[in-house]
């Protein structure tokens, strides 16, 4: 298995890319007020990082990965994806959403195409759609509609929607927030060898503390809104890791710490 | 001994059999039952037809009778050999007591309208009397036919198409929608027959004024349905195609119209039925073609059992018509099964 991901590892030469969130603010407009919601966010991202962003529930961490993806532009400050102003959504950053928002009158397949062809290269590289659906081990459901898969394939789907385009970021917004604990744990695990194997540069919204250490290189905790960087801690652990690890343990405890949540642990 | 328990054994199969022989016997008879059934109450139209004399004067009622006994033989054979006709026996079988209750209530008719007039005559013409008119007036109810399908069908095109045009459009930019909808909101609530009269004499011909009308009859529905069906679509999917790098005109064709879609059948739905009471009323008043025209002109001439004839061929296109956009539907909305069902 090791021997393998090596291998997998060559084959696949890094192919992240280097996100830098410089000085950020934003803010909604809720009737004429200007609501916060983010306040001067540095972070700096290295290729094929796994970073995961964990925060109190609407702190804003939802909003700095529109910002990443391009769907909204900040306030003020920069972002840059390898050293490039991000000015709008590119399919070389791509987000999976809480919910899969798939289209329910496309098939399987033709939800997986839907960047190819938004990019008018279906055509030619059809193969890429079947290779992204056997990636997430879905080729039994190619022309199934979304209203017949489970809450965990249709996730998987929007995943494999988001492979497909071969991104350099992929940003998870929440992705497992909605599944069954069951469900949740086996996914988490697919998340990271599909990183493992693909070297895309990732960066996970979660509000589980757990879901944030078993899955990332790097935790930044957000305060409350207006967020502000409050820590980044390394998680200098091998994968796979274990739930049980007492380092995790203990890197959870501080982090429940910091959302002022230690008392009830 | 043991021949006693082999004997034994044997008539308890045989017993069993036998029972569910009966069984067989039993749910054949239920099924055929009903087919027996339809052939006695068709052969009694047959009967009421040629038993006793008309009261009036109608050339058709012994080819009615004769007909009506056909129906009944059809009805009795295949229903009884239905598990030797393929597909049209089950058919056949499920309809069966539609065809029990058509024979029944063609009998009464009969006897009401042509032998015994308990109903005032002219106004009721027997079934032989329709009969007639679909034989001997031919020529000109098909005629008739062709123009409506003709009109409705270039009316409707024309509405749905700007009905579905406008309603994109309004909903997917705000511009547009400003200007539009007060419009939509001024005209659209007004009944397209209430423009008969000025229609008629700005058009160059009835006919153009006409397709103008059942054009606007069908276009507000579709247009204010496929508006709301743009406008409902959830911006979760418009930020989904945009970070796959989608362009504006993707976000329309590829993710606003297919999402709306079921809005605008509801809007083709709602539009065929009021279009098809602007085709009748303008056929009335101002065309001089087409089945309102016919009914118009069978009602100047009493010939009342021209107007029941052209009514039921009337029935049967709009039927036809709204089961023909229902079958469109379900082909193109095959995603939606499981998912909204009207």
């Amino acid at each position: 298995m090791v021997a393998h991901s090596a291998a997998e590892v060559i084959a696949y030469p890094a192919v992240g890319a280097e996100l830098d969130i410089e000085h950020v603010s934003h803010a909604f407009d809720i009737d004429g007020v200007a609501l916060p919601v983010l306040e001067d966010v540095s972070l700096s991202i290295k290729p094929g990082e796994f970073v995961a962003l964990l925060g109190p529930s609407g702190c804003g961490k939802s909003t700095l990965l529109r910002l990443v993806a391009g769907l909204e532009t900040p306030r003020s400050g920069v972002l840059r994806e390898d050293d490039v102003r991000i000015k709008g959504p590119h399919p070389s950053r791509v987000v999976v959403f809480q919910d899969p928002t798939l289209f329910p009158w496309r098939s399987v397949w033709d939800n997986v195409a839907l960047g190819l062809e938004a990019q008018g290269i279906l055509k030619s590289q059809r193969q890429r759609v079947d290779a992204a659906i056997d990636l997430v081990g879905l080729s039994g459901f190619r022309n199934a509609y979304p209203h017949q898969l489970s809450g965990g394939m249709a996730q998987r789907v929007a995943l494999a929607r988001a492979l497909v385009n071969d991104p350099k970021i992929l940003v998870l917004d929440e992705p497992l927030g909605k599944l069954d604990s069951l469900t949740r744990i086996t996914m988490q695990a697919e998340i990271v060898s599909l990183w493992q194997r693909k070297r895309f540069t990732t960066l996970l919204v979660t509000h589980d503390a757990e879901e944030a250490l078993f899955l990332a290189n790097r935790v930044i905790v957000l305060s409350d809104r207006p967020a502000r960087v409050k820590a980044d801690i390394v998680v200098d652990r091998p994968y796979p890791r274990h739930r049980g690890d007492p380092y995790l343990a203990d890197l959870r405890k501080q982090i429940l710490g910091l959302l002022g949540l230690d008392a009830t642990w | 001994m043991s021949t006693y328990s082999v004997s034994d054994a044997i008539s308890v199969e045989g017993s069993r059999a036998s029972s569910s022989r009966a069984q067989a016997i039993g749910d054949w008879l239920k099924s055929s039952g009903i087919g027996v059934a339809a052939a006695v109450a068709w052969i009694a139209f047959g009967l009421s037809c040629l038993w006793w004399q008309d009261l009036g004067d109608w050339s058709r009622t012994y080819s009615l009778g004769i007909a009506a006994f056909v129906v009944a033989a059809v009805a009795l054979f295949g229903t009884l050999s239905a598990d030797f006709l393929g597909a049209a026996g089950p058919a056949l079988r499920r309809r069966a007591p539609w065809l029990v209750a058509l024979g029944l209530f063609l009998t009464v008719w009969e006897l009401a309208t042509a032998k015994f007039a308990w109903l005032p005559l002219p106004f009721f013409p027997p079934p032989q009397a329709i009969l007639e008119v679909y034989t001997d007036d031919l020529p000109k109810l098909l005629d008739s036919v062709f123009a409506s399908v003709k009109l409705q069908l270039g009316g409707y095109v024309i509405g749905a198409t700007v009905g579905f045009l406008t309603g994109v459009s309004i909903g997917w930019s705000r511009s547009v929608g400003y200007w539009i909808h007060p419009v939509l909101r001024f005209i659209g609530p007004l009944p397209a027959t209430a423009w008969l009269p000025i229609a008629f004499f700005t058009f160059p011909s009835s006919w153009s004024a006409s397709t103008f009308l059942i054009a606007l009859a069908t276009g507000f529905p579709v247009t204010v349905l496929t508006w709301s069906g743009v406008a409902s679509v959830s911006n979760a999917y418009y930020d989904v195609a945009r970070t796959l790098g989608a362009k504006p005109s993707f976000l329309v064709l590829k993710v606003a119209i297919p999402a709306a879609l079921p809005h605008v059948f509801v809007g083709l739905f709602m539009g065929l039925g009021s279009s098809f009471a602007v085709l009748v009323v303008a056929e009335m008043i101002g065309v001089k073609a087409g089945l309102g025209w016919y009914l118009q002109w069978a009602q100047g001439w009493a010939a009342y059992a021209n107007m029941y004839a052209a009514l039921i061929v009337m029935s049967l296109l709009c039927s036809g018509a709204i089961t023909l956009l229902f079958r469109t539907r379900d082909r193109l909305l095959v995603w939606q099964k499981g998912v909204v069902k009207w």
